[in-house]
């Protein structure tokens, strides 16, 4: 039966909640497409997360190993293909913990970088697993910066091969997926030679395990890089090289191709190089950060209305821990920002799904702006739902920090993302030099990309909000947002240009003003993301509640976002001392508002209980009993050799001298 | 590995220090003599070879487990051994022992033992206090439940007086008052100091403590009535068994209630205690302690994100020249350095309560509880802003190592995992914020009705002063001198005394809109918590600036002006709303505030590696390959990614389990 403290939260719900689900899905039929794919995976054995808490990191393994052969029969089985509708839904379903997901950058690199001829051969092997790719580009001594790799790959024009080596410690790969165990082939990117000229970095496949029994094939050292934070579940692993042949036609040739006789030949933008991993910024967003902010909102949530923790009001039963103003102020704009970049990531999707039908169509003008984006909110994105998981966790108190609550998975899964591909602080100062150049342009009167038109525009001016309701009108903070982003573009803009006039060379101006830079991009990114949400709000039916809710949370987000950086806005008086205190009061009430569909809003994620794998935040409720429950499973409270080996003499006073 | 050489961009930058780190070194430890003596343990334990044993990464928790226990009863058979018997070096031995981690005795050492010696009568020190001594007793202290934590009144345990039999009678009546969380319950102890609500002659009296035997000595098996267990695995905290106990009709007899206070007398007559205002020390000096360890946890990340930071190149920032370490990127710099001083500050804060704490506990003894009210606040917030703060900070350095600060290898996991529930326990900071607001509302309510007030909120006297000039913006301006420490400590009170106000005031407004104060206090606790925090960032301040002029070494002295300096100015940089709003700054002095920081980074550059040397840790306490003294990261990493358990074999069973019969039917 459900918990009556949260049955209550569910009766007076303002909205539609299956409404809102189907929004989030984007239509009725996705959401019973996704549902039908969960149902199937959570109710086979093979894929049960149950014991997950108290495996080690080999039976972890072995388990994901498992799941992902498992799971290609199932596929078949269930007649799912990689272009059908439910691909898509398998791996929220399968909440984590299956290997081979390397595998899926492998083949998406070979289908982006490789010749068709190169695609025809290895698509087919790898679709039907003959072989395990992986991808090997981050090593030991360099990740973002990619031009500094070490690896190399030397062109024999005799042999018609290319010899691989890790010249040096620092060059030995490090990190890339499935290869620590799994993986029979990997990409590694590695420095091109040819005739001892060296052509920067290119793609090879390398076959590193045997197909019959899986022995590393000669001049192969690899193994797995020891744990982690989190993902125990994956053999993130190193690889050293060592007079590696392989053959001509294992370089990746859509675009660079190196001829028999050993000339170079260069077709299209070496830019083209990095789109894969821009793509994959983009397409980790959803199922690596945004689905663990969500767990973590309807855990927290949940918990929240279950908990109960002193009075609010003498003789009074205890009051449910989210009635406190300051468990609101921790939990509901994390809520609201769920929201925000999740209608933010579907503008993005759409973006790119455009830019790569451009792509492929050999017109790269989009490039710089589909790289400054993607760059500038991974990293915002990434960063903003990191904190907001950490919150979470923290906001349930002591029984956050069991792993039974699922928030300190969620978390130290979430928190590699800050990292992996591209690390935040680099990818911000890659968009605020696309910013810096594109405010440039927009001064001196050229044409700019379309995300970036409003450089062009600087009004000066005041924020006319009269009252702390003026502050619920999307224009009003709109355009705070914009003017704040525009004085921090134009103000390190000039910045630069002073140290520059006054002598100072190019690149220690730029690394003197990337403080400034990074916190530019920033502001340019959030600015988006409230514009994104108030237009998307906008356009949403007015039936069934939705778009009242979807407003308060816009206004929440974005109210959020002056009131904890309050200095942003204050600096050059766009908005005064006193606008600063509606701001405050406004977001105070409308903490209040949201509070009441709190519930309903992290129930319209719609996660399974299996899907959360969580004591605190299961559907019913039932918090105290689960959490004993499952306490009781722990392998910890089987017997202990400690006790014979240690305890026993200790209480027997055996050891003597005490 | 073999013994290797220094690496050579560290050996560079301990050249290049402007400071001898050991003078610093003995300030952080409070003098020479202190320093040679911390070392002389340190060294007992590190040439011990009953201390030393695998790299816990690669352990399971009942192994983590079992490797505690083992050092554990070593540690305390050796402890006695040695004579070792000061307080605070007994904490350096457990911590070198432990490295740094929590251990199954905690509790027992920690709290059991203390409460009897605190809390039992004579007739029960000689029962339990000597088996305690002696081991044959193992105790853990049983407060928190699963449905309760910081709002001990809500605990729902009771000891219901039997006066025919003499005994309590104790249960567990709901699922939520299953104690939870206690360290060493699990598996460990044999008894517990049980907190639990007193019922006799049909009335309850509140919270009191029992002594209840949960396992059988001889066999350890849990008694009949007793349920015990391990609450399974946790974000950290992995040697800890941190347990459950759920109790049915369990008879205790009436000697086993603590009693040097309140007393239960054979017929069930309840006697009470004198003043309850004595268990206000304890939490003061379990919450001096977190400030304490805030400090060293984030001394710990900082040294590992600082060295290797030096010791990675990356990228380039002159074109043509070699790839820069990454110490040299303004970003990084703006990451960690600010840190840095912040583990300096707290550091001294840390000293100074201590300090306090001791003081006034002599004044205790004599009778004198008058300044408790106020270090009890005081401590609450510290507690709760240092713990906050750290929280943050080592997961910043975590994050400034980028990829391989996720790797285990790099220790600051672990810093993060062991330190995080700081922020929970001992009071949960949102808490602690809050109660540190109560005393700040009622000293502003004090100051408004005419009276002084005392102490670090003695700055709210000048309010009232204030008041009798016209309400003008400019009337709060502070003259600041952003290169003068004592005049950003003027800032800092006016900030919070900006922020006192006006929560107080929002506060008295909710007031006259309401009925109830509850949900005035409710509606104003965002505000409340603001102003604590603000309180408690001035007093952080306040100490290191008044840290400077007792430095004797102009050297030392200068790295630690600069690091003062450096903490103020980004806490302005940080909070620019506030002193905007406040009128204390002008637009002009934030960006100047903001140059300023930028600068102070390249000063503090050249120190950086110094300053985290002389935290003085040695690389087994450090437990991080990223952060060894010597440098040698790369190759130290590849060492210890050899010894991980799926590398056992060279060809995981999972291949001939899974892939090979996959492959096959393919």
């Amino acid at each position: 039966s459900v918990n009556p403290d949260l049955a209550s939260e569910r009766q007076t719900t303002s909205f539609c909640v299956e409404k809102l689900t189907a929004l989030l899905d984007g239509g009725a039929e996705q959401t019973r497409i996704r549902r039908a794919v969960v149902e199937a995976i959570q109710s086979d054995p093979v894929f049960s997360t149950e014991n997950q808490y108290f495996q080690t990191q080999n039976e972890r393994y072995e388990a994901a190993v498992r799941k992902a052969v498992h799971l290609q029969k199932k596929m078949h089985e269930m007649g799912w293909t990689e272009n059908g509708p439910e691909y898509k839904y398998i791996y929220r379903a399968l909440s984590g913990d299956v290997a081979f997901l390397l595998h899926r950058v492998f083949m998406r690199s070979i289908s982006v970088l490789g010749s068709d001829k190169q695609i025809a051969k290895w698509i087919p092997l790898a679709t039907q697993l003959r072989l395990i790719g992986s991808y090997a580009q981050t090593e030991l001594g360099h990740g973002t910066y990619l031009q500094g790799l070490e690896t190399t790959a030397v062109f024999d024009i005799a042999t018609q091969e290319f010899i691989l080596n890790t010249p040096k410690i620092s060059a030995m790969k490090w990190w890339p997926g499935d290869m620590g165990r799994s993986a029979t082939h990997t990409v590694v990117f590695a420095q091109l030679y040819i005739h001892g000229k060296c052509y920067g970095i290119h793609p090879f496949i390398v076959q590193i395990r045997s197909l019959q029994d899986h022995s590393l094939c000669p001049g192969i050292t690899a193994g797995d890089i020891g744990p982690k934070m989190n993902f125990e579940a994956i053999d993130n692993g190193y690889l050293m090289l060592k007079n590696v042949r392989i053959p001509r036609e294992n370089m990746l040739s859509k675009f660079c191709e190196v001829r028999p006789d050993g000339t170079y030949v260069r077709q299209g933008s070496q830019q083209i190089n990095y789109f894969t991993m821009t793509t994959v910024r983009i397409s980790l967003i959803s199922d690596e950060v945004l689905t663990p902010l969500m767990k973590a909102c309807t855990i927290a949530i949940r918990y929240s209305v279950v908990r109960r923790q002193s009075k609010l009001k003498p003789g009074e039963q205890e009051a449910k821990i989210l009635d406190y103003q300051t468990q609101q102020e921790k939990l509901l704009p994390q809520l609201a920002a769920a929201y925000a970049f999740h209608f933010i990531n579907h503008y993005l999707q759409e973006l790119f799904d455009r830019g790569y039908r451009e792509i492929q169509r050999k017109n790269f003008d989009m490039l710089p702006e589909l790289h400054a984006l993607s760059s500038g909110f991974k990293a915002v994105i990434t960063h903003h739902c990191t904190a907001a998981v950490e919150i979470c966790l923290r906001a349930c108190g002591g029984h956050g920090y069991s792993l039974l609550s699922g928030l300190p998975s969620l978390y130290t899964k979430i928190i590699a993302s800050c990292i992996y591909e591209g690390e935040n602080t680099i990818l911000l100062l890659q968009t605020a030099r696309f910013l810096i150049k594109c405010f440039m342009a927009a001064s001196a009167g050229h044409p700019v990309p379309p995300s970036v038109t409003y450089l062009a525009a600087v009004k000066p001016g005041k924020c006319p909000a009269k009252n702390k309701s003026d502050f619920l009108n999307p224009d009003i903070y709109t355009e705070a947002y914009q003017h704040v982003a525009v004085r921090l573009i134009s103000s390190t803009a000039a910045k630069l240009q002073d140290l520059i006039q006054s002598g100072a060379k190019k690149y220690d101006a730029w690394n003197q003003c990337t403080v400034q830079l990074a916190q530019a991009a920033k502001a340019h990114c959030h600015y988006i993301t409230v514009k994104n949400f108030a237009e998307t709000v906008e356009k949403l039916e007015t039936k069934a509640g939705i778009q009242r809710i979807m407003k308060h949370l816009c206004d929440l987000f974005a109210l959020h976002g002056i009131f904890s950086n309050t200095g942003a806005f204050l600096h050059d008086g766009y908005i005064s001392a006193a606008q600063t205190d509606m701001v405050t009061a406004s977001y105070l009430d409308l903490l209040a508002v949201i509070r009441k569909d709190a519930v309903p809003l992290v129930d319209a994620f719609d996660f399974t209980d299996k899907s959360l794998n969580s004591a605190l935040g299961s559907y019913d409720g039932q918090v105290y009993q689960r959490l004993y429950e499952w306490a009781q499973k722990s392998p910890t409270n089987k017997m202990s050799p400690a006790y014979e080996r240690y305890l026993k003499p200790l209480l027997h006073n055996t050891l003597s001298k005490l | 590995a073999a013994a290797m050489t220094m690496n050579a961009d560290l050996r560079k930058e301990r050249a290049a220090a402007t400071f001898q780190p050991l003078l610093l070194t003995h300030i952080l430890d409070g003098g020479p003599e202190r320093t040679r003596r911390r070392k002389e343990i340190e060294a007992l334990v590190l040439n011990d070879p009953d201390f030393q044993h695998e790299d816990l990464n690669f352990l399971s928790r009942s192994q983590r487990y079992e490797q505690a226990i083992r050092k554990s009863s070593l540690m305390v058979m050796k402890l006695r051994e040695y004579g070792i018997a000061d307080p605070e070096e007994i904490f350096w031995f457990k911590s070198f022992v432990h490295r740094g981690r929590p251990e199954p005795l905690d509790l027992h050492l920690g709290m059991f033992l203390p409460t009897l010696l605190t809390q039992a009568t004579p007739e029960q020190q000689d029962r339990f206090f000597m088996p305690a001594w002696n081991l044959e007793i193992i105790g853990t202290y049983a407060q928190t439940e699963m449905g309760h934590g910081t709002h001990l009144r809500g605990l729902e345990t009771t000891a219901t007086y039997d006066p025919a039999t003499q005994e309590f009678i104790l249960n567990s009546p709901t699922v939520t008052s299953i104690k939870w969380w206690p360290g060493g319950l699990g598996k460990t102890s044999n008894h517990a100091i049980v907190l639990a609500q007193l019922y006799t002659q049909g009335q309850c009296k509140g919270l009191h403590a029992f002594i209840v035997p949960i396992r059988q000595l001889g066999t350890h098996e849990p008694l009949p009535g007793i349920t015990v267990g391990d609450i399974g695995p946790k974000f950290g905290y992995d040697e800890m068994d941190n347990g459950y106990l759920k109790m049915d009709n369990f008879r205790i007899p009436r000697e086993n209630m603590l009693m040097k206070y309140a007393q239960v007398e054979p017929d069930g007559t309840y006697v009470k205690p004198l003043s309850d205002k004595l268990t206000y020390g304890t939490m003061v000096f379990i919450r001096s302690i977190i400030v304490g360890e805030s400090a060293r946890s984030l001394s710990r990340a900082c040294t590992i994100a600082i060295r290797y930071s030096a010791v990675r190149h990356q990228s380039e920032l002159k074109p043509g020249e070699p790839e820069p370490q990454i110490l040299d990127y303004q970003t990084q710099q703006y990451k960690l350095f600010p840190l840095l001083a912040t583990a300096y500050a707290f550091h001294f804060v840390g000293a100074y309560i201590k300090h306090t704490y001791h003081r006034i506990s002599g004044d205790i003894n004599e009778g004198d509880l008058s300044e408790l009210p106020e270090l009890h606040a005081l401590t609450a917030g510290l507690k709760a802003f240092t713990s906050w703060t750290v929280n943050a900070g080592i997961e910043e350095c975590r994050m400034a190592c980028g990829g391989h600060g996720y790797s285990r290898c790099s220790g600051i996991p672990d810093i993060y995992v062991t330190f995080t529930p700081s922020c929970t326990y001992e009071g949960e900071n949102t808490v602690m914020m809050l109660q540190t607001a109560r005393f700040l509302v009622k000293s502003y309510t004090q100051v408004n009705s005419g009276q002084q007030v005392t102490g670090t909120v003695s700055y709210l006297n000048d309010l009232s002063r204030q008041r009798i000039q016209p309400q003008h913006v400019a009337a709060r301006t502070v003259t600041v001198r952003i290169n003068d420490p004592v005049s950003l400590v003027e800032a800092y009170k006016a900030r919070a005394a900006w922020l006192v106000e006006a929560a107080a005031k929002n506060l008295q407004a909710e007031l006259n809109h309401r009925k109830s104060k509850e949900d005035a206090w409710n509606r104003t606790s965002v505000d409340l918590v603001r102003a604590s925090e603000a309180h408690c960032h001035y007093v952080v301040v306040k100490l290191f600036a008044a840290k400077l002029p007792e430095v004797s070494n102009a050297a030392v002295r200068a790295v630690l002006t600069d690091l003062c300096l450096l903490y103020a100015l980004f806490g302005i940089s940080k909070n620019t709303g506030d002193f905007l709003q406040a009128g204390i700054l002008t637009s002009a002095q934030i960006t100047q505030v903001n140059q300023h920081v930028k600068e102070l980074l390249a000063v503090i550059r050249p120190n950086a590696v110094a300053l985290v040397d002389s935290f003085d840790f040695h690389d087994v306490h450090l437990g991080s390959v990223l952060g060894r003294y010597d440098g040698n990261v790369y190759e130290n990493m590849f060492e210890w990614a050899k010894k991980s358990p799926l590398n056992k074999t060279e060809v995981h069973e999972s291949f001939h389990k899974h892939l090979k019969p996959m492959q096959a039917k393919l």
